[in-house]
């Protein structure tokens, strides 16, 4: 039973991480109906930033975070303006075979700059270790995942419920056209919705590095899994990916744990069960 | 009142179909180009072989993306179903060369015909996904069942017999490449066949227009399914072809990399035209040769470029640029 608490909480922690790094990829999918395959290239740049911000010139890992958000959001602003937004409300087809292309050439240049090998970071001392709460105890680093991503959540959901920018926001996801009719600027708040996006991505990057490494392959490696999470949970719906991103960490976890051979068949097989009954994912509204 | 189309309608349809079903200029030079390779260059039959085979493999997704508009990130699936189903046949039981061919195809049309079931039903990114989804569980199956398939080591101990009893495969593949050349040109024309065919009119009308070809009375799903799974046989063909003329199967056969690779070849070559893609498979495969010599890593980000700029230009890959370029030389000489 205490194994099992365990094993639960680092599947929470790894669910976090990869809400956050999908929670972007899904408003882009859901608000501008682009499916950004690269969207895990930002999360490779933010981690890239925060080793070469602590390996190379000695930065504190909570002074690199932040920069990796805002690295990744002004790269992530950068290819909206220039490539992507020609590419909104197109041809599907198109913008995967686009964003693949991306892909595949930050894999490459990642190799170029920094190596394939994968770097190593250190956190500070007081998330390295583990915390012990009376009978169950959890790595300080998860525990500290948990949280700050749990905050963030809280933040970001009561930032789209709450806010007028939110209320915009979610306004363009369910219906673009009466969006613009009321007089919104649309391409403005795209582009805002791509920058907090890419800056999420940035961020769940850097905090990745300790607990699944990083390296020039991280956005193959982590397509398949943001994916799952944000077709699963519905596009354009935080609490649906945020629901897929728990339920996918856990199951992941959880499987490898106790059924070794078993684990990822269950991942992918239930993903294709749910799309067959749910194709547009188990909280989306179909468009 | 029964409609009967009157004669010269039936007329002028047929004649639609027999100027869709011309042989272009560009197909033409293509299959002249590969033959010809087998006596220019003697010494690269194997990887012309291999790039002939990724072009089948390549005209098989043109048939399901290009032509029907399924996107797939698990095309790989049919492929290595083609292979391993050759190879554990060669290793077990039969080493027939043809007999091999048939099975896979069989065998990987049937697994098409299961998961088209689950896809024709879909439509945009849950395609992708589910197709994602059967590749990656394909993968693991052959990693997992290593007393089948030889897992990560890959399948080896294939005894393949010389085929229709008189041909060995020798070790510079010259058998290799004659029989592959048979074969793939023998399925190039059936698939020509298929995509001129109103069958091939109809899977063109679902991807312009999904909701209007219910109108012209044709059933959106039944097509689709059916598109699938041919092109998961042909894939399987491919696959078998890969696999009795390497005589080993790795299990990259499987892999997502396959899968985003033949895509990207396909879009290289150029969507929708079925020359393109055996034009997209053979650049790809040559120059991926050629350039993984002096860094893999770089190789990858030329391929990633070149991809952004066709998507982002529209010019229809390597066809469409030589295509757009003839006809301009050709106006200008007529004036």
């Amino acid at each position: 039973m205490v194994d099992f608490v365990n094993i639960l909480g680092a599947g929470v922690a790894y669910g976090v991480l990869l809400f956050l790094m999908a929670g972007g990829l899904s408003v882009t999918m859901g608000m501008m109906g682009f499916a950004n395959l690269a969207h895990g290239s930002l999360s490779m740049l933010g981690g890239y930033i925060v080793v070469m911000l602590m390996n190379w010139y000695g930065w504190p890992f909570f002074g690199a975070l932040p920069m990796a958000a805002i690295g990744a959001a002004a790269a992530g602003v950068l290819v909206e303006r220039t490539i992507f937004r020609r590419f909104y409300w197109g041809n599907q087809l198109d913008q995967v075979l686009l964003t693949i292309g991306i892909v595949t050439m930050t894999v490459a240049a990642a190799t170029f700059v920094w190596g394939a090998v994968p770097p190593a970071v250190h956190v500070p001392a007081f998330l390295v270790g583990r915390v012990h709460f009376g009978w169950f105890d959890i790595g300080s680093y998860r525990l500290f995942l948990i949280i700050f991503g749990g905050l963030l959540t809280l933040a970001l959901v009561l930032g789209l419920e709450y806010t007028s920018f939110g209320a915009r926001i979610r306004a363009a996801v369910d219906n673009r056209r009466m969006t613009v009719s009321c007089g919104i600027n649309i391409d403005r708040l795209f582009m805002l919705a791509f920058a907090i996006g890419s800056a999420l991505a940035g961020l769940g990057g850097g905090l990745a590095i300790y607990l699944v490494g990083l390296d020039p392959a991280f956005p193959v490696k982590y397509l398949v899994y943001l994916l799952i999470v944000v077709v699963v949970g519905g596009m354009g719906s935080i609490r649906g990916t945020l629901a897929a991103s728990l339920a996918l960490g856990i199951c992941d976890v959880v499987g490898k744990y106790y059924i070794p051979y078993l684990g990822a068949f269950i991942i992918y097989g239930v993903t294709v069960v749910i799309l067959m009954f749910r194709p547009n994912g188990l909280f989306g509204r179909g468009h | 009142m029964v409609a009967v189309p009157a004669p010269e309608a039936t007329h002028s349809a047929r004649a639609l179909f027999v100027r869709r079903a011309a042989w272009r200029w560009e197909e033409i030079a293509f299959w002249i180009c590969a033959a010809l390779s087998y006596f220019i260059f003697p010494g690269h039959l194997v990887l012309l072989t291999q790039a002939m085979i990724t072009g089948l493999f390549v005209v098989s997704l043109d048939i399901m993306f290009g032509y029907a508009g399924i996107p797939s990130f698990g095309h790989a699936a049919f492929f290595g179903i083609g292979a391993y189903t050759a190879g554990i046949l060669a290793r077990d039981w039969w080493g027939d060369p043809l007999l091999g061919l048939v099975a896979g195809a069989l065998v990987a049309g049937l697994a098409g015909a299961i998961c088209s079931q689950l896809v024709a039903r879909l439509h945009g990114i849950a395609m992708l996904m589910v197709t994602l989804g059967i590749g990656l569980i394909c993968y693991e199956i052959a990693n997992k069942w290593n007393s089948l398939t030889g897992g990560d080591d890959g399948l080896q101990g294939m005894q393949i017999t010389p085929l229709l009893g008189l041909f060995t495969f020798d070790i510079d593949g010259r058998v290799g490449f004659i029989y592959s050349f048979i074969v793939i040109f023998v399925l190039y024309l059936l698939a020509r066949r298929l995509v001129n065919s109103p069958f091939g009119l109809a899977l063109k009308g679902i991807r312009e227009n999904v909701r209007r070809v219910p109108a012209l009375g044709i059933g959106v799903r039944v097509q689709l399914a059916m598109a699938f799974t041919i092109s998961a046989a042909m894939a399987g063909v491919a696959g078998a072809l890969l696999a009795e003329t390497t005589q080993y199967i790795a299990l990259e056969v499987l892999g997502f990399d396959r899968s985003i690779s033949v895509q990207i070849a396909l879009v290289l070559g150029g969507i929708g035209s079925l020359i393109g893609g055996m034009i997209g498979a053979v650049v790809y495969t040559v120059l991926r040769d050629q350039l993984s010599l002096i860094n893999p890593a770089y190789w990858d980000f030329w391929v990633g470029l070149v991809l952004v700029i066709i998507v982002m230009s529209g010019t229809g890959g390597v066809t469409g640029i030589l295509r757009r370029s003839v006809d301009w030389v050709i106006a200008r000489v007529k004036r």
